[in-house]
């Protein structure tokens, strides 16, 4: 095949492509310029997006011998993930970017602009598994739990994952950190990338703030109406979390005190116990599938975070989304993130939460 | 077998070169130290310097010798600046060209970002040429506060040749000195190197091997030096001699300076052919900048844009087909911007972003042309299709985030 391999300048997507090269594809490699202003060096637990990682990158690609071009896809990533995310935040929704990138740029744009130009396939890092199975290609959890990546693709359908190689769904981290070691890769001992790529600080909600503007409103208990503090965008907040609410009042019982709703079209935002944020029910939006589509009532696992635990769930198809009953309540689950259907090791599809309910 | 067409950037070294350097390559001297091994070198960097000099019709104290072209464009640009600025503080003034390249595109900004320079771009016409009644009617307009002036002799990307010998007329007229970057136009077109106050040139653009190239500075005319140390060139320049790489230079100046009319009519019918055969597949494609012989454009330069289609997209298929072009303007690793100097002369974003430049240069030969124009085709139509989907993938997303 001929196989453009997307490399970040992380060691796992230069094992991937050394390991496409080695399979006998014909692999070209391409970093994919996402900001129109790249810092110059790496800060923080980033791992992409600065000149410095496009130059390990190129490195990487040298020493496996293969063709090395920049591409430019800050506009659409700037359309499709930054402006995505701030417009998710702005409705009150927490969103996850690396997703909408995956959906909209790594195996959308650039697979669609590679397929024309005459490549069969986009190549990563991600630690996950394709299956070829009777029904058409299945994604699959990677062999590896600890690094299992098939959460952030579970936004892709067939045709994307037609256009899909992740050769690292087999291996743990350790055996390709040894293998590009082996190759003598620069990158072997480079950390991992973390933070959300396009806020190098790591300070979301400064990048909110500076972004979105203040919007002030008041912090009430959820019980009591009281209110116990101030903010300065109900936009900042998420449900579930506790730090930094900044509540200059301790709770009557001195329990800690979660967020626990987020209403943007008062700016109010609603403080309460651990209790309050557990979550029986799931509904969700915009569903993806990954191959068929769910046609009636299924026992599935979901999971609502990237490195989350799976819950059995009787999950039903509705109007625009699914419905997920949840056998063992989740605690902090805030609208906006993505919930991830599993049947055994299969990735059949995902949602956006729209709201979850006791 | 790849087909090499970007000899603009950089074009094999001549074997007359090799041979020079490989012939000092042993040599122990610093050419700044007094005894018998310093003097052999700094009597092979002299011989070189007469050579050069006289291969430009200067004298040789007029060559200073520098790492190559930027660096002697960053000596002339700040060193005028800061020396006619020093004598006179009211001299601020800096006119230099649009499409100047990075070399002194970057100096002349920086000089108004932090040195105080009142800096006037000068526009060019839709072929890339700088206006001289524009300079002069500047240099008119504002007596006695002009520090210098920077026209380059021709572009890198779009191979127009400026009317330096108007523009230098103007500037004696004004007594204000005339910097001109000549690092594409040496040995590609005849240099009269009488006419600037300084001129950058550059040694592996002609032939010569990388990291060696000169200021020509005209006699007496004070330079603000960049680098401070042993002050080895006129002590405008400090650092110890390159030998190898002044005998190289200076060895593949006087070669391609001395046939320069056969070699230029040579490219330039390889020039020509490559274009009317580009129009002949892509019938819809745009040649930029000036057409004409050598008194007008580079021989060797032919920039082409290629509507609805994107230049990386262009290059990355032609790479793959072996052939090697560029994309006109550099970008290292983030993201690259369409060409200040298609967009100075009012090609509008879209179409600099579909432009390729290809350069001929002395090996370029009819198999290279026939190499180019045979892979075009499936290239162009395989780029029109990317091009297509990038168009209405960015719609879609601009759609979506006007939503």
């Amino acid at each position: 095949m001929k196989v453009l391999a997307a490399m970040s300048g992380g060691v796992d997507s230069a094992v991937a492509a050394a390991r496409a090269v080695a399979a006998g594809h014909e692999v070209t490699g391409v970093h994919l310029a996402l900001s129109r202003n790249p810092a110059s060096y790496r800060s923080g637990a980033r791992g992409c997006c600065t000149i410095e990682d496009s130059r390990d990158a190129w490195r990487a690609a040298d020493i496996l011998g293969i063709p090395f071009y920049v591409w430019d896809m800050s506009q659409e990533f700037a359309a499709d993930v930054v402006d995505d995310f701030l417009a998710e935040y702005a409705a009150g929704r927490t969103p996850n970017p690396c997703l909408r990138c995956n959906e909209r740029i790594k195996f959308a744009a650039v697979l669609d602009r590679g397929r024309a130009l005459g490549f069969d396939a986009v190549c990563t890092g991600h630690y996950a598994r394709l299956i070829d199975g009777p029904g058409g290609r299945e994604l699959h959890r990677a062999s590896d739990p600890g690094k299992d990546q098939s959460y952030v693709l579970g936004v892709l359908d067939a045709d994307q994952l037609a256009g899909c190689l992740f050769p690292l769904g087999d291996s743990l981290k350790s055996e390709v950190r040894a293998e590009a070691a082996a190759l003598e890769l620069s990158v072997a001992n480079k950390p991992d990338s973390h933070d959300i790529c396009f806020i190098p600080t790591g300070d979301t909600a400064g990048f909110l703030r500076d972004r979105l503007g203040a919007a002030p409103g008041e912090i009430r208990a959820a019980d009591t109406g009281e209110v116990v503090g101030t903010h300065e965008g109900a936009y900042a907040f998420t449900v579930g979390q506790r730090r930094g609410v900044g509540l200059g009042v301790p709770a009557s019982d001195g329990a800690r005190r979660y967020v626990v709703d987020v209403d943007i079209s008062t700016s109010r935002v609603l403080v309460g116990p651990a209790a309050m944020l557990d979550v029986d029910r799931i509904t969700t939006i915009r569903p993806r599938w990954c191959g068929p589509r769910l046609d009636g009532p299924a026992h599935l696992g979901v999971q609502v975070r990237a490195h989350g635990e799976e819950i059995p769930a009787d999950v039903r198809p509705a109007v625009d989304g699914f419905v997920a009953d949840l056998e063992t309540p989740l605690r902090g689950v805030a609208p906006g993130q993505a919930a991830v259907l599993y049947d055994g090791t299969r990735v059949v599809g995902s949602g956006t939460i729209a709201r979850g309910a006791a | 077998m790849r087909t090499y067409l970007d000899h603009a950037a950089t074009t094999p070294l001549l074997d007359c070169a090799r041979d020079a350097m490989v012939g000092t390559l042993g040599m122990t001297g610093n050419a700044s130290s007094l005894h018998g091994a310093g003097r052999a070198s700094r009597r092979r960097v002299e011989e070189s310097r007469e050579v050069i000099a006289g291969a430009l019709g200067v004298v040789p104290s007029e060559v200073i010798f520098t790492a190559g072209g930027t660096e002697a464009d960053n000596l002339a640009v700040k060193g005028l600046y800061w020396a006619r600025s020093g004598q006179d503080p009211e001299r601020r003034r800096v006119l230099a060209a649009r499409i100047e390249h990075h070399a002194v595109l970057d100096p002349v900004h920086w000089l108004g970002e932090h040195e105080g320079a009142e800096v006037v771009w000068l526009d060019v016409d839709r072929e890339g040429r700088v206006d001289a009644a524009q300079v002069r009617a500047e240099l008119e307009a504002h007596p006695g506060r002009t520090a210098l002036v920077a026209v380059m002799w021709a572009n890198n990307e779009v191979g127009t040749v400026q009317p330096i010998a108007e523009i230098a007329a103007a500037c004696t007229r004004a007594g204000v000195p005339l910097h001109v970057d000549a690092v594409q136009a040496l040995g590609s077109i005849p240099v009269d190197a009488s006419l600037p106050d300084t001129m950058a040139i550059s040694s592996h653009k002609l032939g010569g091997p990388l990291g060696v190239g000169a200021l020509i500075a005209r006699r007496g005319l004070e330079l603000t030096p960049l680098t401070h140390g042993g002050g080895q060139e006129r002590q405008v320049r400090s650092g110890t001699l390159d030998v190898p790489s002044i005998v190289g230079f200076a060895a593949a100046v006087d070669h391609v300076l001395g046939d320069i009319a056969a070699r230029s009519a040579r490219i330039q019918l390889l020039r020509d052919d490559l274009l009317a055969r580009i129009l002949a597949v892509a019938p819809d494609s745009i040649v930029n900048g000036a057409l004409g012989g050598p008194e007008a454009r580079l021989p060797g330069n032919a920039h082409v844009s290629f509507p609805g289609c994107e230049s990386d997209a262009l290059l990355m298929l032609l790479d793959a087909a072996g052939v090697e072009v560029s994309t006109g303007s550099a970008c290292s690793a983030g993201v690259p911007e369409p060409s200040h100097v298609l967009l100075g002369m009012g090609i509008d974003p879209v179409r600099a972003r579909s432009s390729l430049r290809f350069s001929l240069g002395h090996p370029t030969t009819q198999e290279d042309v026939d190499a180019l124009v045979e892979a075009l085709p499936a290239v162009l139509e395989r780029a029109g299709r990317a091009g297509q989907i990038r168009v209405s993938s960015q719609m879609a997303a601009a759609a979506r985030d006007g939503a």
